[in-house]
């Protein structure tokens, strides 16, 4: 056993998939906190919601349809000079966490939006007929009517930031991905390639696992 | 009283204007079960979505109380909405709450009432629609029935004056609906709400309103009240609605009536005179003859009623025609001799 993983520094891994996490964790919570209400905004603005207003609506699809559209790697890259203003370096994870989250945000608003349009229009009126305020509608009706779609939706995102972190390695973030591309590639040590994608791949796993169990748990239909 | 005056309602699609409401004048009077009736897109929903300003005026006026509801702004048209409750055909409960939190919504998003309050009325609420074994139960697990019940009770639960029921019977089997209309029956009486109920079905308009509006086109074509509008229809549209509802096929009644002789007449006949006997005692008194080829006997609301196509021959067939106008039956000649 350990022949076959001769390369592997079980530290380096330990620290590394610390780091995974640490990006993980801080990007999800602000992809999270900008995402939502982008998301609902992008919502209620759009076409026949409730607060219809095509020139807004134009303006945020445009801006989340061109983040989406830009490769990942090109935008860890254009985001250098951004990500050091905000936090002071563009290296580890504090320097991996703003393109993430700006990687990641136009994504998880568009599937809030679509998660949103599932609620049936019939419960909006009945709770515009109850007399609610929109801030009401949106807090007390469509958000928890909508909370197992958004649930998906974060579980989704959370794994799409997950092969994320791991392409931030490039620009020197740290982290599983790092490691891979640092031993396992450039330097040809398979075993460290092996070990740190089976450990991806199991964090992978386990989100999916825990998302499906909250949207289960969540939906009353 | 609900009180429409010139009230119009065009939409804009595209380019294109709309008229789903076309210049209408109304009077609800309180306390009122007032039916809608109309096919799908004769405007009745629009008419009713007029009332709580779910849908605004494109011109008139809509007062309610003497309150001119077009001109209240955000706030007062809240407030006023909680004066109106309102139950859907699919219920439009929220799924990810509880049955008894779905109840508790309007009083939490009016903010009047402290928890135990709340708390308070909603077990009170669903005691009245006899769901109080239900209360902990997500609407998922409810069926149709029981779905529409918590609907009512939420409705009712900022006590409103005017309850208004988008055909909300349409997804529930005969016998449920049956019950939720005893039930809305029994809210209108008990608490003295005014109801307007849009169907489509004339059966029930027949067994739990007080007047009724028929609709097409987005015009009222006929007005007034249950009893005079299900027996002495005038519109076409009136017409096929009474039809659908007894079951009566034109083209058979006509067929049935070339086998028999005599002089065909229709008769009609409400409250006490239904269950008297008037038709033997014309006949002992005049000695006509008299077979009956069709008829039916039963309720608008609570009143019974008669109709009855009945074939006669004799010699004093006028003098029996006067008794029957004299006793209050209203004829109608199918056919002369």
């Amino acid at each position: 056993m350990n022949e076959l993983l001769a390369n592997v520094d079980w530290y380096e891994i330990w620290l590394a998939t610390l780091e995974t996490f640490l990006m993980l964790g801080g990007s999800l919570i602000f992809t999270i906190l900008l995402g939502l209400p982008l998301g609902v905004l992008l919502f209620l603005t759009g076409p026949k919601q409730l607060f219809d207003q095509k020139g807004l609506y134009s303006i945020l699809s445009l801006v989340t349809n061109i983040l989406r559209s830009l490769p990942f790697i090109i935008l860890l890259i254009v985001m250098i000079p951004i990500t050091v203003m905000i936090t002071g370096t563009s290296l580890g994870v504090a320097g991996a966490i703003p393109p993430l989250v700006v990687g990641a945000t136009p994504f998880f608003a568009r599937l809030v939006e679509t998660a949103l349009r599932e609620v049936d229009r019939g419960i909006i009126e009945a709770t515009q007929a109850m007399g609610a305020t929109t801030k009401q509608i949106i807090i007390s009706a469509l958000l928890p009517e909508a909370r197992p779609g958004i649930l998906a939706a974060i579980t989704v995102t959370a794994i799409t930031l997950v092969s994320y972190t791991a392409m931030a390695g490039v620009v020197g973030a740290g982290g599983l991905g790092d490691l891979a591309i640092r031993f396992g590639y450039q330097r040809f040590q398979t075993d460290v390639m092996v070990v740190t994608v089976v450990l991806l791949l199991v964090l992978v796993q386990v989100l999916q696992m825990v998302g499906d169990r909250l949207v289960v748990h969540y939906s009353r239909k | 009283m609900i009180e429409f005056f010139e009230v119009h309602k065009a939409y804009q699609l595209g380019k294109k204007s709309v008229t789903a409401l076309q210049t209408t004048s109304l009077q609800i009077p309180t306390g009122q079960i007032y039916g809608l009736i109309g096919h799908s897109g004769a405007g009745k929903s629009t008419l009713m979505r007029l009332i709580n300003r779910l849908e605004e005026p494109s011109a008139g006026r809509i007062e309610v109380d003497g309150l001119d509801i077009t001109q209240l702004d955000a706030e007062g048209l809240r407030n006023f909405r909680r004066r109106v409750g309102m139950i859907f055909q699919h219920f439009n409960l929220l799924t990810s709450r509880s049955v008894a939190d779905n109840v508790a919504l309007p009083l939490r998003l009016a903010g009047e009432l402290s928890k135990q309050a709340i708390n308070k009325k909603v077990s009170d609420l669903l005691a009245r629609v006899g769901l109080e074994n239900h209360a902990k139960k997500y609407p998922a697990q409810l069926s149709g029935g029981e779905k529409q019940r918590v609907g009512i009770a939420r409705a009712l639960a900022t006590d409103p004056t005017i309850l208004l029921c988008d055909e909300a019977t349409s997804a529930l089997d005969p016998q449920t609906t049956g019950q939720v209309l005893e039930l809305l029956a029994e809210i209108n009486r008990e608490l003295g709400l005014t109801l307007v109920l849009i169907t489509h079905e004339m059966d029930v308009v027949r067994r739990i309103c007080d007047q009724v509006a028929v609709m097409d086109g987005g015009v009222i074509v006929e007005q007034g009240k249950v009893a005079d509008v299900f027996l002495h229809p005038q519109h076409p549209t009136t017409k096929r609605f009474v039809y659908e509802a007894e079951q009566v096929d034109e083209n058979e009644r006509v067929q049935n009536l070339a086998e028999v002789e005599g002089r065909i007449l229709h008769l009609t006949f409400q409250g006490q005179a239904t269950y008297e006997p008037l038709l033997a005692r014309v006949a002992y008194q005049t000695g006509i003859e008299f077979s009956i080829l069709s008829g039916r006997i039963d309720r608008i609301r609570n009143e019974p009623y008669g109709q009855l196509t009945v074939a006669f021959k004799g010699e004093r067939l006028e003098e029996a025609m006067q008794m029957l106008q004299a006793a209050e039956v209203h004829l109608e000649e199918l056919r002369h001799e």
